[in-house]
């Protein structure tokens, strides 16, 4: 049997089980409360896989595992500030949130605030920065085919696309944020399942000795002139040609990996999937312990990646590395287990990295068109006045909508690094969601001009910048480098970074500061109430009974 | 709402009761430093990816150099970081968030 076949038929298990699983949350999915937040019924533990299973993305896991076997030590960056990026949301974010809000991230904004003007502004923010991400796994998913299905040609990487799209809409529209997160908990446990799987094999290969396993890493895919060079910063990011301007890319990207967890929606709609704020916190505690467990295998993976298959054999995979992880499974299950052995990993380790995909798509899908039905469509079109059943027939539209528009960008934008482009969609975070959200967390004074100020001027800052940097148009490569731009044969970039965080986030500040000082707008007993609110859990909402 | 139409005063009562302000320092006191403290790490630790390569790369074990051990510590100290927040909201914040919340749930019934 090839690994194409049994890749296939593990995949459509996990297709399958998830299918059940829809099917039975669809069931027991009845109120707004269970469509968007699972009913509140779910333990920490529960959620905290989940939540590892939301963050553990295709950028994690196939983008951040091809940049350390291409470019050595500079992917571990993007580890570093993905798992340091949750110490914000545990210690500022996940309780108070909880405590203060129903659905959406904008609920707390628009607490103390004129409702419409901030939902609308919340609600554009979380749409725009799920697409972004979107995108990313889209690619992923994109770039996998060709390896594991052995579809080489466009359309059939297009119909792949298409494919997973479709399933996706199926798990949201049906399965709503009970599916949704069941599906995530068997794919995380899935993935660390199979990521630790791998990781021993290409340990044990180097007989448990870190070391060696990196020299071999270094020798056979470092730079010809200078091996030593893969073990150290540098060789991509902030690289000695780049000067100046590369190096403050670095701190930019730097930034915006920090500051992009505690403003992404699907990740902040988690945080209501629990009964209290103590369980909030508790779910957080075991995501950073699972996802930081993951980044320690991913160093392993993506360096192993480096020493056994070799820069070469990557690069032919895809040219921006995303299919190093799978690879690897199948040289070190061949190198171990003969050839039968390298087939079964190969098509384990894809059909993990397709649920991932998966899995993923499904939350922000979700998170998307929650904030659609619920800000734009209930309280802006309709002003408070639709009904909970119209809220979730909307908020199902819109999940099909989006999940139509992600699998059409993502058929556009193939052959970008998906750690790459998760990275821009953090920057777009960072800076759109996360002012807000802190300022109406904690400054008194914040009022309705501060926060639509904040929203629109870090996000619009943010897409200004991606749209005007060399990741969307560049001068040509020299001859027989990849073209990295997304549109070829024009060049309209300005802005010298690729990430616009280290801009854009302060700007996104400044926004709120300004918007808020020049208004006279203030509402002290809204602020009385969300303060107490959000450190007491006084009045929030609580598990739906069943 | 699955709870009562609140009355605003309530709030504003215990907003600036002392109970409530020491429960609100002992939350900032704690996670702000933190925060700062977290973030100059993190940062000093890209700053130095990008103008200190030469110490980066100073091995230590084998081919085990600074900048290993270093994003390794970032690891450890976020694990650490979290779990000495849980340890001080037990301890220190959920004792007086859950007496005020029944304290305000009472007047409010």
């Amino acid at each position: 049997m090839s690994s194409t076949t049994l890749g296939m038929i593990l995949f459509l298990t996990f297709v399958a089980a998830t299918l059940a699983i829809t099917i039975w949350a669809s069931r027991q999915t009845k109120t707004a409360a269970d469509y968007y937040a699972g009913g509140r019924s779910f333990s920490g533990v529960q959620n905290g896989l989940a939540i590892g299973g939301d963050y553990m993305s295709a950028a994690s896991f196939l983008g951040i595992a091809g940049i350390i076997a291409l470019s050595g030590y500079d992917g571990f960056l993007y580890s570093i500030g993905f798992l340091v990026a949750w110490l914000v949301a545990l210690l500022l974010v996940a309780e108070l949130m909880r405590n203060s809000g129903k659905f959406t991230m904008a609920d707390v904004l628009a607490f103390r605030m004129s409702p419409r003007p901030v939902r609308t502004a919340a609600g554009v923010s979380t749409i725009v920065v799920s697409i972004f991400y979107l995108l990313a796994q889209m690619v992923g998913a994109g770039a996998l085919v060709g390896l594991l299905l052995g579809v080489t040609s466009e359309a059939g990487k297009m119909w792949t696309i298409i494919g997973v799209g479709a399933l996706m809409i199926i798990y949201v529209v049906f399965g709503g944020m009970k599916g949704t997160t069941w599906v995530q908990i068997v794919k995380a446990v899935l993935l660390m399942g199979g990521a630790a799987l791998v990781t021993v094999l290409v340990l044990g290969k180097f007989g448990f000795n870190l070391s060696s396993l990196l020299g071999q890493a270094a020798a056979t895919s470092g730079p010809k002139a200078n091996p030593g060079n893969f073990l150290i910063p540098g060789l991509k990011y902030g690289t000695e040609a780049q000067g100046l301007a590369g190096k403050i890319d670095l701190i930019s990207l730097g930034l915006a990996l920090v500051l992009g967890t505690a403003g992404l929606p699907h990740i902040l709609i988690r945080f209501y999937t629990v009964p209290t704020a103590k369980d909030a916190r508790k779910s957080v505690l075991w995501g950073i312990g699972i996802i930081g467990v993951f980044y320690l295998l991913t160093l392993v993976l993506g360096f192993g990646a480096a020493a056994l298959v070799g820069k070469e054999a990557i690069v032919k995979g895809d040219k921006a590395g995303n299919t190093a992880a799978p690879l690897l499974a199948q040289k070190v299950g061949e190198e171990i287990f003969g050839s039968v052995g390298g087939t079964i990993l190969l098509a384990l380790i894809g059909a993990v990295a397709f649920a991932t995909i998966l899995a993923v798509v499904a939350g922000l899908t979700l998170a998307s068109s929650s904030s659609f039905a619920h800000d734009l469509y209930a309280h802006v079109f309709r002003r408070g006045q639709a009904t909970e059943r119209q809220e979730v027939v909307v908020a199902r539209v819109s999940a099909l909508v989006i999940g139509a528009v992600a699998i059409g960008l993502g058929i556009l934008a193939q052959g970008q690094n998906v750690a790459f482009l998760v990275a821009l969609a953090f920057a777009v975070a960072a800076s759109g969601n996360l002012p807000a959200i802190l300022y109406s967390l904690f400054w008194k004074r914040f009022n309705t001009a501060g926060a639509v100020a904040a929203i629109y001027g870090g996000l619009g800052s943010a897409l200004l910048l991606v749209i005007f940097s060399p990741v969307v148009s560049a001068p040509a490569p020299p001859a027989g480098t990849p073209v990295t731009a997304l549109i070829h044969g024009v060049d309209f970039h300005w802005f010298p970074l690729s990430n616009p965080g280290i801009v854009s986030i302060p700007l996104g500040f400044l926004c709120g500061w300004l918007g808020t000082v020049l208004s006279k707008e203030y509402n002290a007993a809204k602020y009385a109430e969300i303060e107490v609110r959000s450190l007491t859990g006084v009045g929030a909402e609580k598990a739906t009974e069943h | 709402m699955t709870t009562k139409e609140h009355d605003a005063s309530v709030y504003e009562q215990m907003q600036t009761s002392s109970e409530f302000q020491e429960l609100k320092r002992r939350f900032r006191r704690w996670t702000f430093p933190m925060t700062v403290a977290f973030l100059v790490w993190y940062l000093l630790y890209v700053v130095l990816s990008g103008w200190a390569r030469g110490f980066m790369g100073i091995k230590l074990l084998g081919e085990i150099n600074v900048g290993l051990i270093l994003g390794l510590l970032q690891f450890v100290s976020t694990f650490l970081i979290a779990w000495a927040y849980a340890r001080h909201a037990e301890r220190k914040l959920d004792p007086i968030a859950d007496k005020l919340r029944h304290e305000v749930e009472e007047k409010t019934q």
